[in-house]
């Protein structure tokens, strides 16, 4: 009996018209078909080609591409310097990720708290670094980092920052000076947000302002928080742009030092199939690191 | 006066609090002397750290090639800044204000569109219901975890199928879908825009779309900005697009540009000088843009976080 009712229940709900149609389509066509253009399309069509292998017959045959099934994921499973290049962007990513939300949160908290004149300059000089791009700030830390060129030469001449050793946390200073004032800001903006009748029975109880920082307002900035690292750990994945440019500072970056380098590389090689794969392992890496890093997180800091 | 703090209205003492004077009474004398010093030397160290490279930056953009490697880097000799930037502007057949033209008008003009795109999509997401409307969002929200430098060899290998690389719009086309601004649209829509305006507007006879560019876009103005912000940044920082994308030197973004002197630095030494005036260049403007626009970044970003 009530399986029917349901059914006549769904077949009105499916005649009923839905108000205000063609504005939804208005609003909705243009920015979905573009999604679906340059975002779907070419991730589709990235796994294709991943599929793709070149084949010829004899060594000078013509070559054409045949249908090769994961061959090219066992191969980048098999890639050296893939893996190295991950763990290199994830010990990156440890390290670095941490310290600029950690730093951008404690400028949040000491910009909220009475304890600081001048709030407004500060805010603006932290934030400045933001505007420039981060081939820019790359090239510019490069030459501060140069023994030849730096202003510093005394320090850049006795340590190499530029050297093997050290150019991985040269590039994650360069990173952290561009983003830790815009971690801040959004920090800061959701601490302005919290009503300031939430502190005041703690003020009255005698509680220190470093006590209701760590009780009341990191808990209540957690979302923020939450938001930040996540938007670090794409970006962390993501690194290019700074190794690229300091490989023309030193020669202690390789062509395969973080992922997307070896994915470029690898396709001016040209070895298009090999490098689609590349991409498609590693944008899906970056999604599922993000996702759970979200689900992990909500569930600790929301339950 | 300590027994008045809780007589203040709590407007006033939220005042108080974002203008950076301190409240009166209790909470006055807790903070002694030491820890407010020690919060004063972290921000001023942290400040130096922060501006001392683009301080460094418009000192050396005013030297000469001779004084760039032999004077004091901090501090200006010989200003010739109009001499440089002249000179930089007219290098390689006035290339780089071409470069500069372009950023703004893949990041400017791009960012632009896709606030439009993002903002009436999210629109209708948060204000109207039909079928498909969550599984809209929710690939919208997957595609905010996949970042626009996943895509470029993707797309790179789609525009070769077309024979497309190599032209403006193959750095501009992708750069006006932005998933997160209708994530953050939508979110702001749902609180900002109320039901009862959208009523009165269709008593009134407004259509839909008209009601959306007269009245609705003004209650979500600072998640556009914000939006807008977001990807204008977006666009200008991403690298691997136009890097993978384009041969031709007359289509570059700036960054791009400044990279490829950047490498050159060894051959023609007199880059050097005109990678960092190129680099100040590009720089003023957007620290410019981004000081008027704080405000609004502001209240955006925090109502897009708090949800």
């Amino acid at each position: 009996m009530s399986t029917t009712v349901l059914d006549v229940q769904a077949r009105n709900r499916a005649r009923v018209k839905v108000p205000h149609k063609k504005a939804i389509a208005i609003f909705v066509a243009p920015f979905a078909t573009l999604f679906t253009l340059f975002y779907l399309i070419p991730i589709g069509y990235a796994v294709w080609q991943s599929m793709l292998v070149i084949e010829r017959e004899g060594t000078y045959g013509e070559p054409r591409e045949v249908f090769g099934g994961l061959s090219q994921y066992a191969q980048v499973m098999d890639s050296g310097p893939f893996w190295e290049s991950v763990g290199r962007v994830l010990l990156f990513g440890v390290v670095q990720v941490p310290v600029m939300l950690g730093l951008a949160l404690l400028f949040a908290l000491l910009l909220d708290s009475p304890l600081v004149k001048g709030r407004r300059f500060f805010r603006l000089a932290f934030f400045a670094p933001y505007a420039v791009p981060g081939v820019i700030a790359a090239i510019m830390w490069g030459f501060l980092y140069s023994p030849n060129l730096s202003p510093f030469k005394p320090l850049t001449q006795e340590v190499g920052f530029l050297s093997a050793d050290l150019v991985l946390w040269s590039m994650a200073n360069v990173v952290t000076w561009v983003y830790v004032g815009y971690n801040m800001l959004i920090i800061y903006s959701s601490l302005l947000a919290i009503p300031t009748e939430i502190y005041e029975a703690a003020r009255l109880d005698g509680a220190s302002q470093a006590r209701i920082a760590w009780a009341i307002k990191i808990p209540l900035v957690m979302p923020a928080i939450i938001l930040t690292a996540i938007f670090s750990i794409i970006g962390t994945l993501q690194l290019l742009a700074e190794p690229q440019v300091f490989r023309t500072f030193t020669s202690a970056v390789s062509s395969t030092f973080t992922p997307n380098l070896l994915v470029y590389t690898t396709s001016s090689v040209p070895n298009v199939s090999l490098a689609a794969a590349y991409s498609v392992v590693l944008a899906l890496a970056t999604f599922i690191l993000s996702f759970t890093f979200l689900k992990v997180t909500q569930r600790k800091a929301f339950q | 006066m300590s027994t008045t703090t809780a007589a203040v209205p709590p407007s006033a003492r939220a005042r108080a609090r974002t203008t950076g004077r301190k409240g009166n009474g209790r909470n006055g004398p807790r903070e002694g002397f030491l820890p407010r010093t020690a919060a004063m030397l972290v921000m001023g160290v942290f400040t130096v750290y922060f501006l001392t490279p683009i301080w460094w930056l418009l000192v050396a953009s005013t030297k000469s090639r001779g004084d760039l490697t032999t004077t004091n880097a901090l501090w200006f000799s010989d200003i010739q800044l109009g001499e440089n930037i002249a000179a930089v502007a007219s290098y390689g057949g006035g290339v780089l204000p071409r470069w500069l033209l372009n950023s703004v008008l893949y990041a400017g003009v791009g960012a632009l569109v896709a606030t439009v795109l993002a903002g009436m999509c999210g629109y209708a997401l948060a204000k109207y219901v039909f079928p498909g409307r969550e599984l809209v969002f929710n690939v919208v929200l997957g595609g905010v975890l996949v970042p626009a430098t996943a895509l470029a060899l993707p797309l790179f290998l789609l525009f070769s199928q077309v024979s497309a690389t190599n032209t403006f719009w193959s750095v501009f086309l992708p750069s006006i879908v932005s998933p997160f601004g209708v994530y953050l649209a939508r979110i702001f829509a749902a609180s900002a825009v109320p039901e009862e305006l959208l009523e009165a507007a269709r008593l009134d006879g407004s259509g839909e779309v008209r009601t959306f560019f007269t009245v609705s876009v003004r209650l979500m103005f600072p998640a556009l900005v914000t939006v807008f912000l977001f990807q204008f940044v977006a666009i200008w920082n991403n690298f691997f697009l136009p890097l993978i994308m384009l041969r031709d030197e007359s289509l570059f973004p700036v960054t791009l540009g400044l990279y490829t002197w950047n490498t050159q630095v060894n051959q023609v030494p007199e880059l050097r000088l005109y990678v960092l005036t190129g680099a100040l260049l590009s720089i003023v403007p957007l620290i410019i843009v981004f000081l008027l626009l704080q405000r609004f970044w502001r209240t955006g970003l925090g109502s897009g976080a708090l949800k």
